[in-house]
């Protein structure tokens, strides 16, 4: 059962998400190790093997805005986190769909840490305290790109039939 | 249909006379922008490749611009690796608006990117780097984009599914009071409507203020768009626009000068008088957390940082030199200056600009972007205080979660050095 490993206000930027002075490492098997390094507890959860997958962070409003860096995204996928936000700042989110990071936007979301969580296709169900909360489609304009798994595939695809 | 500019701008990229705010277009790209994370970019085009039997192909070298500034010269081996490849990467390929780590043609990717005439109005420009949205000071529509995003670009040509955005209409009017700049604008802009108050949206720019002002000024407010979440920034080009390709980017092709029909659509209209507006700071640890200068006077500052894409420019320099003439920077604090590009170096060189500077006591370091982003050059000690001209004051933004950072404009910034507290320049210059 997936459960609530972090819940952040709002205004998460990519700087607290994958903080400047790792960016020289880029590629997307090197950067988890740096997922959120200036918040210890998390930090620490997601690099110990008790973080089972598939586990949930909750954020408010605007989640990874500032930078364009696409390592606050490729650092939590490979921890192969969910992140269930209020909503996503405009750059985050495309990264986001990207790269296949798993992300639901949730407007009323409720949860605190330690949470059970469950959802369906448009509902998020918190068996914690009992409610639950609909989820906002992703932009159709991204809807092809998560249908093909990811853009590097979406494009492999176009450039194959070209 | 009426339009706005950036309905015009993706409208002409599709090669269509209009487009509907919310259609989703797949424009074409006229400039692609990258700089050290070409190394990503370059990683997730080959990813793109792979399996095919089709030979990696870029489509157009003329239209890839990589601009090296982020750590210049390299801090590490990682980093000094990564340029190398690039490099490799810009010679196999015949990249043509390369520049690397140089005294004579380097500088930050944003200051870099006008000077050199690769920006021009009614052009669709993309970057791997959020405040891309400087551009639209000189009327294209242009906007940041993750790695895998301009590796796609790069293969492709186009944007892949773009939504024609909304604009939100801000119009100002008065005379900037002295000592009060662009810079004091955009943050006000930014506590007003919040970090998130733009996100998905273009701000467009339009008003007597934004008629009078130059160049530097409109990069400036493009520049920290995004520091209210927005696509992009937009001033509509004018003569003023035209003045600046000619006489400072020795830009001589056509310039299409292009504006937002009467009764285009807004989503909304912001409308700000500048009579009254003081010195604005943006206080730790958000962009959005913005205050007049009278309400956090006399803060004590350990780090004082004047430069970056948003206020390194010679214009930035000239008000320092201005109110540091003569003066010295307070034994309490430090003063890093970092000029946006190796021209705004020479220029500053040439007008003594430099020479008064260090004199007063400045460190004068290369162009860069030097500690903007936390990664070398002048980082904060736990519980220090800097106050910078940048535009991010995320925690740890330079490189100590333990340290705190204030945003100003130059003039405060030069003003409290001298006091190595926060102060307002009118007091500097008495």
């Amino acid at each position: 059962m997936p459960k609530v490993l972090w819940k952040f206000g709002d205004d998460v930027s990519t700087d607290i998400i994958y903080p400047g002075r790792f960016m020289a490492t880029v590629l997307p098997t090197e950067t988890p190790q740096y997922a959120f390094s200036d918040i210890p507890e998390l930090h620490n959860a997601l690099n110990q093997d008790y973080c089972t997958k598939g586990q949930v962070i909750v954020t408010g409003k605007n989640f990874g805005c500032g930078s364009s860096r696409e390592q606050a995204v490729s650092t939590l996928t490979g921890h192969n986190v969910i992140v269930i936000a209020k909503n996503f700042a405009r750059i985050f989110l495309q990264n986001a769909i990207n790269l296949g990071l798993k992300i639901i936007i949730c407007p009323e979301i409720e949860a605190e840490k330690g949470d059970e969580i469950v959802f369906t296709g448009d509902k998020v169900f918190n068996l914690t305290n009992e409610k639950e909360f609909s989820i906002i489609p992703l932009p159709k304009a991204r809807q092809t790109i998560i249908d093909a798994g990811g853009l590097i595939p979406y494009v492999r695809a176009r450039l194959i039939e070209k | 249909m009426k339009q706005t500019i950036v309905q015009k701008i993706l409208a002409k990229s599709v090669d269509k006379t209009s487009v509907n705010i919310g259609e989703i277009v797949e424009p074409r790209v006229d400039l692609a922008m990258s700089h050290e994370n070409a190394a990503l970019v370059m990683n997730q085009f080959f990813e793109i490749f792979n399996g095919t039997n089709l030979e990696p192909k870029i489509w157009d070298q003329e239209k890839i611009a990589i601009i090296f500034d982020h750590r210049v010269p390299a801090e590490s081996k990682k980093t000094a690796t990564n340029q190398k490849k690039i490099r490799d990467f810009v010679e196999r390929y015949d990249i043509k608006k390369f520049h690397d780590i140089r005294g004579d043609v380097g500088g930050i990717c944003h200051q870099v990117l006008p000077e050199y005439g690769y920006v021009q109005p009614n052009k669709v420009i993309v970057g791997t780097d959020s405040h891309t949205t400087s551009h639209g000071a000189l009327g294209a529509f242009a906007f940041g984009i993750g790695a895998t995003e301009m590796a796609a670009v790069w293969a492709l040509g186009k944007i892949v599914n773009v939504e024609v955005p909304q604009t939100i209409k801000v119009v100002v009017n008065g005379e900037f009071l002295k000592y009060t700049y662009p810079k004091d604008l955009i943050l006000y802009l930014i506590g007003l409507i919040g970090a998130e108050g733009a996100n998905f949206r273009v701000l467009e720019f339009c008003g007597e203020t934004i008629s009078k002002m130059n160049t530097s000024g409109r990069l400036t407010l493009c520049n920290m768009s995004v520091e209210a979440g927005a696509t992009s920034g937009i001033v509509a080009p004018d003569e003023e626009t035209v003045k600046f390709l000619r006489e400072e980017a020795n830009f001589y092709g056509d310039i299409e000068i292009i504006e937002s029909d009467t009764g285009a659509h807004y989503e909304r209209e912001i409308y700000i008088d500048l009579t009254n507006l003081e010195p604005q700071i943006a206080c730790p640890h958000r962009v959005d957390n913005v205050k007049s200068i009278s309400e956090i006077e006399g803060t004590p500052i350990q780090q004082i940082v004047i430069g970056s894409c948003t206020n390194g420019r010679l214009d930035d320099l000239r008000v320092a030199a201005e109110l540091l003439d003569g003066q010295s920077v307070s034994s309490n604090t430090r003063l890093l200056v970092f000029p946006a590009s190796a021209r705004v170096y020479n220029q500053a060189l040439e007008l003594g600009y430099l020479a008064t500077l260090i004199k007063a006591g400045a460190v004068v370091m290369n162009p860069g972007c030097g500690p903007c982003l936390g990664v070398h050059q002048g980082a904060l000690g736990d519980g220090e205080i800097a106050l910078s001209t940048t535009n991010r004051n995320f925690k740890g933004r330079m490189g100590n979660p333990e340290s705190e950072v204030y945003l100003c404009s130059p003039a405060v910034a030069s003003a409290s050095a001298i006091t190595g507290v926060i102060t307002h320049p009118k007091k500097g210059a008495n």
